[in-house]
C-alpha cells in the first residue's frame, strides 16, 4: 500500500479507548499511608535518602515490615514507635524535642537572640559616641579660627 | 585622648574558631555509625533454623546463663571476609558461645562459605527473610552483638570486628561480664 493511504486510512481510525494504569500495590490506602510514613524516615543503608524513596534491600525490607504492620492495623505512632525502638531517633528526619535534643531544636534560635542582642547594643553604643561626638566649645573656636586664617 | 584597647572585636574571631573546632570534631566521626537503642536492653528474642541441621532450633533463651556473642553475617557480605580470620582465632579460644545469625542468605551459599574460610560458629542460626535482623536493628552486615547472663545486649560493633575493637572494647567486656 501507498504511504498516503496509510495517511488517510490513519485519519478515520477510531480513537482508541486506553484504560487507566491500575496501582501496582494491592491496597492503595495501605500504600498510601505506607508512603507517608516513610518519607519521613531516613534509610539506614544510604542516609540521605527516605524510607521511601530507597532502593536499598533494607529500605525495602522495612516497608514490607510496615505494610504488614499497616494491615495489622496499628496507627502511625505504633509504627513509628516500632521503628524508633530500632534503629533510635535517627530513623527520624524530625527527631523529637527531648533535653537531648533542645540544643538541636533551640540552638539556631538561641544563637539568632545573642546576634540581635550583639547588634542592639553595638549600634546604640555607635549612636550614643556619635551623639556625644560634637566638638567641646573650646574646639570649635579652633576650628573656626583655622579656617579663617585658610580664607 | 587615648581610647582604651579593647578586646571585642576576638570575639567573634573565637566564636568562629569554635565553630571550625566542633566540625572538625565532626568530620572525626563516621555517620554511618548509628548509635542502637537496644544497647541495655534486653536482646530481642527469635526461634530460628539452624543451617547445619535445619531440623534443630535456635533461641536466645537457650544461652541464659550464659555470655555470648551473635554475629551478623552473609555469604554475600564482602566485609565479613574481612573480619572472619579474627572470629576464627577467637573461636578457637572458646572464651563463649559465638552464634551466626546469617542474614537473608540461601542456605547452600552459607554453608559452602563455611566450608571455604572455615566456621568459627558454636552453631548458625538461619534468618532467611531478615525478620529477626530488623528486630536487633541490623543495617549494616557485619554486625556483632556482645549479650550478657542476663539476655541485655551490653555493646554492638557496627561493620567488621577489628583487633583494636576485640582488645580494646569486646575481650576486656566479656571478662567483666564472666565475672
Amino acid at each position: 500500500m501507498k504511504p498516503w493511504l496509510w495517511l488517510v486510512l490513519l485519519c478515520f481510525s477510531w480513537p482508541l479507548h486506553a484504560n487507566e494504569a491500575k496501582p501496582l500495590a494491592e491496597d492503595e490506602v495501605v500504600e498510601q499511608r505506607l508512603i507517608k510514613i516513610a518519607q519521613e524516615m531516613r534509610c539506614l543503608v544510604c542516609q540521605n535518602e527516605s524510607l521511601a524513596g530507597s532502593r536499598a534491600d533494607l529500605a525495602e525490607d522495612l516497608r514490607r515490615e510496615i505494610r504488614a504492620q499497616i494491615r495489622q492495623g496499628k496507627t502511625d505512632q505504633q509504627v513509628v514507635d516500632y521503628m524508633v525502638s530500632r534503629y533510635g531517633d535517627f530513623v527520624r528526619y524530625r527527631p523529637p524535642v527531648k533535653p537531648k535534643t533542645w540544643f538541636l531544636w533551640f540552638g539556631p534560635f538561641v544563637f539568632l537572640a545573642i546576634g540581635v542582642a550583639v547588634l542592639a547594643f553595638v549600634l546604640r553604643r555607635r549612636n550614643r559616641d556619635a551623639a556625644e561626638s560634637p566638638l567641646s566649645s573650646e574646639q570649635k573656636k579652633q576650628a573656626e579660627a583655622l579656617l579663617r586664617d585658610q580664607s | 585622648m587615648k581610647k582604651k584597647f579593647n578586646l571585642w572585636f576576638l570575639i567573634p574571631l573565637l566564636a568562629f574558631a569554635g565553630l571550625v573546632a566542633l566540625m572538625a570534631i565532626g568530620l572525626t566521626r563516621d555517620p554511618h555509625l548509628v548509635p542502637s537503642p537496644l544497647i541495655d536492653r534486653p536482646a530481642p528474642n527469635f526461634l530460628l533454623p539452624q543451617l547445619h541441621e535445619p531440623g534443630k532450633t535456635f533461641s536466645p533463651a537457650d544461652l541464659k546463663g550464659q555470655v555470648w556473642l551473635l554475629n551478623v553475617w552473609a555469604s554475600w557480605c564482602v566485609s565479613c571476609r574481612e573480619e572472619h580470620p579474627l572470629l576464627l582465632k577467637f573461636s578457637r579460644t572458646h572464651a563463649v558461645p559465638m552464634i551466626g545469625l546469617d542474614y537473608k542468605d540461601q542456605a547452600a551459599d552459607a554453608q559452602k562459605w563455611l566450608s571455604d574460610y572455615g566456621d568459627p560458629y558454636t552453631l548458625t542460626a538461619v534468618d532467611a527473610d531478615g525478620r529477626v535482623g530488623i528486630d536487633y536493628g541490623v543495617y549494616g552486615v557485619p554486625e556483632t552483638y556482645v549479650i550478657d547472663r542476663h539476655g541485655v545486649i551490653r555493646y554492638k560493633q557496627i561493620g567488621p570486628v577489628t583487633l583494636e575493637a576485640l582488645q580494646k572494647t569486646i575481650l576486656p567486656l566479656i571478662a567483666e561480664l564472666k565475672k
